[in-house]
């Protein structure tokens, strides 16, 4: 299997469905000619042209609401955001248009869109271009959320959502558009709502999503060394949450760790902890434990900034103070 | 008037039935039988019929939380339109959605819609849609006076115009967003006058008037299907009631009211027909009649009809 990024994974999978569906296409800013503003969409725009890969007017409410639009009329749209912090400007389009339609018109549309959108912190890019919100898509009924960790999951997830007859949000961590992973040639979906388990262990479950799934690997491989086992959840989708492989990981491992880069108060965590403290609370020898960001917002100069991001050593730390 | 007796004749009819439909939803709303809130298109007919009167069944449209009139003029079966609003599970939306969310996609109809401004981005949407799938359908983006000054619009109006899509942007200017006058909330006099900032053509017609609404929707829809992008078109018009119904309107004063009730668009159009020798007195005594029967079938259906199951409570949350 080759070595691909986890940008490159993306790409493989819009350029593949497009191939295979003439009804999906791209839209966003800079996504055409540009490449996007990470490089996601980039050559697509040459080998599909620019009635498939539009660059939009910088215009978020437009793009999600056209997206919506076009997919309520038939087509399947993949619209990006270059910045998650952006659906700021959008969100009226996205959760009381595209996420309710469904439902409010009595099961008879289908908004088959997805809608990708770049988040997290870690290049320097300061309080509006760096945030986790994942937890505001989970609230939404209508909606299902997307958060791949690995090129792998990135590819067959992407290839899913295009395919799924739901508006689909799908979180990127910027700083994993670089990781290296296997990804196969061909096409392959990837269930949405299927959690994966990264390393099997047998003395805390650590549930992480996106980036702070590596950090949580490389947790696993410090305390290993001190013969602490630990099990490492990646949900890959909050919503639909894969609240059965928690719990079963919880029941195997009586201590559960939640790890995720977006800020702990109310954050995607809030609602793993109370699934569990609902659902398995016999079977905790341990308080649940969040590891996350402070609730600041994301702060430009690097050491705040490097101070914000949760990681390894922060779950490590969590775990010791398990025992 | 140089349309056919049977497209005149079906405006006249489609414009009562909105009335009647509206009448009866006052009159029930206030006996304590609708749940909820409405907001009564009472006064705008012209607008709806002599819009939608230029489309097809394949051409879309998108409304407002002041939508029973677009619906009804698109083609909406009463029956349904009634039990939704009734909260019935027979209605369009199982009782799902209510008066502001009723939709029929196989009619083109993408819903009414409970955000003021909301429309605009999936109209472009839908619009963007004909024109990728090679159609010349055309979309009809309803929206308000108040929707004018959301920047959804806006951004619509933009990005339509520098994509050429097949849209035309329908507002209706009933000079009031709740209860804050136009004045108080714009500076310009003629809503029109900003489709020049997206280099489209911007057009202002009496709303009052369903064949001078015809004819200007008429010529933007032409110009949309030829590829040639969108028309604003702004109609000057007059809501009768609040803003919903309970409003006690203590902002306008009766005088107002009671002036733009003169302007009545159905009495108007009643006359042209009968002037024009389109239609007798008595022809159009007959259209009400039957509108008539036709609205107290759809009440009886909506009322006969049972409340939705609980157990329907989470079923099409997705698809």
């Amino acid at each position: 299997m080759a070595k691909k990024t986890y940008l490159q994974a993306l790409n493989e999978a819009l350029a593949q469905e497009m191939e295979k569906d003439q009804s999906v296409f791209i839209l966003g800013e800079d996504v055409g000619q540009f490449g996007g503003c990470f490089g996601v969409t980039q050559g697509l725009f040459d080998r599909f042209g620019e009635g498939r890969v539009m660059d939009t007017p910088i215009t978020e409410s437009v793009i999600v609401g056209a997206a919506a639009g076009a997919a309520a009329s038939g087509l399947r749209p993949v619209a990006e955001l270059m910045f998650v912090d952006f659906i700021g400007v959008a969100l009226d389009q996205l959760f009381n248009q595209a996420a309710k339609m469904r439902y409010m018109f009595g099961g008879k549309a289908k908004v088959p869109m997805v809608l990708r959108m770049p988040q997290g912190a870690g290049i320097g890019a300061a309080a509006q271009h760096s945030q986790s919100l994942e937890a505001w898509f989970m609230h939404i009924p209508g909606l299902k959320v997307a958060i791949p960790s690995t090129p792998y999951d990135a590819k067959g997830m992407l290839i899913s959502a295009i395919r799924d007859d739901n508006p689909v949000v799908f979180l990127e961590h910027k700083l994993l558009y670089g990781v290296e992973g296997d990804v196969p040639e061909e096409s392959y979906a990837i269930e949405l709502g299927k959690a994966d388990i990264k390393r099997e262990g047998t003395d805390v479950t650590v549930v992480a999503t996106s980036r702070m799934v590596h950090s949580a690997l490389e947790a696993a491989e410090i305390l290993a060394k001190d013969g602490i086992s630990l099990e490492v959840v990646d949900p890959r989708c909050l919503l639909p949450l894969d609240t059965g492989t928690i719990l079963d990981s919880v029941r195997k491992t009586h201590a559960l760790v939640i790890a995720h880069e977006a800020v702990g108060f109310a954050g995607p965590g809030a609602e793993i902890a109370a699934q569990v403290a609902e659902k398995a609370f016999d079977y905790l020898d341990a308080p649940i434990t969040r590891v996350a960001a402070p609730f600041c917002p994301v702060p430009f100069s690097p050491p705040l900034e490097q101070a914000f991001i949760p990681g390894a050593g922060d779950i490590v730390k969590a775990v010791r103070a398990l025992r | 008037m140089s349309h056919s007796k049977e497209i005149m004749v079906k405006m006249y009819t489609t414009m009562n039935r909105i009335r009647m439909f509206e009448s009866m939803l006052q009159e029930y709303f206030a006996a304590g039988k609708i749940p909820g809130f409405v907001h009564l298109y009472l006064g705008e007919e012209a607008v709806a019929v002599g819009a939608c009167s230029c489309l097809t069944d394949r051409d879309s449209i998108t409304s407002t939380h002041r939508g029973h009139g677009h619906l009804i003029a698109k083609g909406g079966d009463l029956k349904l339109m009634m039990a939704e609003i009734f909260g019935k599970s027979t209605g369009y939306c199982k009782g799902k959605g209510g008066s502001m969310h009723i939709a029929d996609f196989d009619l083109g109809i993408l819903g009414a819609n409970g955000i003021v401004g909301g429309g605009g981005p999936l109209a472009t949407g839908a619009a963007l849609a004909a024109k990728y799938k090679k159609t010349d359908d055309v979309t009809i983006c309803f929206f308000g006076d108040g929707a004018s000054n959301q920047g959804t619009t806006q951004e619509s109006l933009n990005m339509a115009s520098a994509w050429k899509l097949p849209v035309v942007f329908v507002n209706e200017n009933n000079g009031y967003g709740i209860s804050c006058p136009q004045c108080k909330s714009m500076a310009v006099t003629d809503i029109a006058d900003r489709a020049a900032a997206y280099d489209m053509p911007g057009v202002v017609v009496d709303g009052n008037d369903v064949l001078a609404v015809h004819e200007a929707v008429g010529e933007a829809v032409k110009r949309a299907r030829r590829g040639e992008g969108p028309t604003l078109v702004e109609c000057k018009t007059y809501r009768w009631r609040g803003h919903f119904e309970g409003d006690a309107c203590t902002y306008r004063c009766t005088e107002e009211l009671n002036e733009w009730m003169a302007k009545d668009p159905i009495p108007r159009f009643e006359e042209k027909l009968v002037e024009s020798g389109l239609a007798t007195a008595e022809e159009l005594e007959g259209v009400k009649a039957a509108v008539k029967k036709e609205l107290d079938a759809a009440l009886e259906f909506a009322q006969s009809s049972p409340l939705p199951e609980l157990s329907a409570l989470l079923d099409d949350v997705y698809a």
